[in-house]
């Protein structure tokens, strides 16, 4: 039961490490990885918190992390193919707010 | 512990020994070429003996043909991806390490 | 044994750590190439956690998609922002001020979220018993099986869903096509003549266990994607003929037969999605297998970004 909890403050931690790296960096991919790190951090609290007594697993919790790892890598695809166009046509792959563009 | 268990933790530590070999290879090793060299001493060996140990704890002839098949695959996957990195880096014009 | 005890608690520490630093390398390293190897390795480490956690399931879908496929996907981009941009790779941060003043709140933040999940510890046992209750009307033994193809398909309907729609987006953003695959490399053709077909028995596999023992359709597909990815990289493109209507007639397979599923039971005078007992089994195989080809297709055709040509004319 403790070992549930140290998972989940790990989640935490993950979490808030991603949130912070999200809002700091400029570069795109960077902030890919950050969202991706974050989405893992909720998924461990997920599961973390699902694991019951002994070896019963709450399988809802275990389902939802799966649907959410399958819908992190088609945003993560979509996120990077956003980010290729984006660097196609301003030559850069970060987002600068001083610019204005 | 029976003397199974015994030899089972004997292959298991000894493999384990190849791994941190390979990990302190690849952190202090001078270049790419030597580093892969490490990298895949840890592979093959390492978890050969690791493989082994594991085997004589399994429950089943089928659990046994599992574990070498993954052995197998390890090292297919680590010798071919060796083989792409120093090309490449061959490629690139990494120089290799002289003493 | 009391050690015993003592070292599960060191493996969890350790896993726990190495988690927590190996995400501060990944978000902090200088170097993008060596942050996207941290992040594949991180999430093999997410992998052993699950297994910890006793969630096979979620560690094998974690080491597939989550370490794979999502390394593969983040390296193919690098690799093309590398080749469209000249501009060094610079670490750019906002103002040096704003940046440590945001750690005080985000430090307040984590600190109230650790303390809003102790709250919730002890835990009520959840969801499990009434899935253990209704298992066997499900049609699998799996439990989380049954909770993803049964008790909440419609969840997992709509994942597909989403899986496709993040191909057309990807695709209606027309990429130029990479260089992936352009020059000969002998051993990669072996690895993947050699991988290609034990890729596709071990995804017949995972499909077929699903309905007993940890594995399902996602894990299958995923295989069978890092099939298609391998492919890719060894430089074989679908042949024109297959890249007009069969290709399109592939993805859409999973969703449209879900789709088609849920209306045929609504005809049949039940709910939407409620299988009968009898069939289930079979409907949920019918649903995994179609949702492994098309999840598989999509994950290959994300990776290569652009779409392969299917006019009769080069």
């Amino acid at each position: 039961m403790i070992i549930a909890l140290l998972y989940a403050l790990v989640g935490v931690g993950l979490f808030g490490l991603g949130l912070y790296s999200l809002i700091i960096h400029a570069h795109l991919l960077r902030k890919i990885l950050a969202l991706n790190i974050m989405g893992s951090g909720v998924f461990m609290v997920l599961v973390a918190l699902a694991g019951g007594e002994g070896n019963m697993l709450d399988p809802v919790p275990a389902a939802m992390v799966i649907t959410g790892i399958v819908v992190a890598v088609s945003a993560t695809a979509l996120a990077l193919a956003l980010m290729l166009k984006i660097s196609a046509i301003t030559g850069r792959a970060e987002l600068n707010d001083e610019e204005g563009k | 512990m029976t003397l199974i268990d015994y030899l089972s933790v004997l292959f298991l530590l000894a493999g384990a020994v190849f791994f941190l070999a390979g990990t302190v290879g690849l952190l202090r090793f001078p270049d790419v070429y030597t580093r892969l060299h490490a990298l895949t001493k840890a592979d093959n060996v390492g978890l050969g003996l690791l493989v082994i140990g594991l085997a004589m704890q399994a429950e089943s002839y089928a659990s046994v043909g599992q574990l070498l098949l993954i052995w197998f695959l390890v090292l297919l996957a680590g010798a071919s991806s060796s083989h792409l990195i120093a090309k490449r880096a061959l490629q690139r014009g990494v120089r290799m390490w002289r003493r | 044994m009391e050690a015993l005890s003592l070292l599960q608690w060191l493996i969890d520490i350790l896993i726990g750590v190495g988690l927590l630093w190996l995400a501060w390398r990944v978000l902090f390293s200088p170097e993008l190439f060596k942050a996207i190897v941290l992040f594949i390795a991180f999430g093999l480490l997410m992998a052993l956690a699950w297994v910890r956690l006793q969630a096979p399931d979620v560690a094998l879908a974690e080491a597939a998609i989550g370490a794979g496929l999502t390394g593969a996907l983040l390296l193919s981009a690098w690799m093309k922002l590398r080749e469209e941009s000249t501009q060094q790779f610079e670490q750019k941060r906002k103002r040096q001020i704003f940046v440590w003043l945001l750690a005080i709140p985000l430090l307040l933040i984590i600190v109230g979220l650790g303390y809003a999940i102790s709250l919730l510890t002890p835990y009520p046992t959840g969801l499990s018993t009434a899935v253990a209750e209704n298992i066997d009307a499900s049609g699998v033994s799996n439990p989380v099986t049954a909770v993803l193809l049964n008790f909440r398909v419609y969840d997992t309907l709509l994942e597909v869903a989403v899986l496709f729609l993040a191909l057309l987006g990807v695709w209606s953003l027309e990429i130029r096509e990479s260089a992936i695959g352009s020059e000969p490399e002998p051993v990669l053709d072996v690895l993947t003549r050699v991988l290609t077909p034990l890729l596709v028995l071990v995804a017949a596999y995972l499909l077929w266990v699903g309905a007993h023992a940890p594995g399902g359709a996602f894990q299958a597909g995923s295989v069978l994607g890092a099939a298609g990815v391998l492919l890719i990289l060894a430089g074989w493109r679908l042949p024109h003929r297959l890249a007009g209507l069969p290709l399109r007639i592939t993805l859409v397979a999973g969703l449209s037969t879900f789709i088609a599923v849920a209306v045929l039971m609504i005809l049949g005078g039940g709910r939407l999605l409620e299988f009968p007992s009898s069939q289930a089994s079979q409907i949920i195989l019918i649903l995994e297998a179609t949702a492994t080809l098309s999840i598989a297709t999509i994950l290959a055709a994300l990776f290569l970004t652009s779409r392969p040509s299917h006019s009769e004319k080069t």
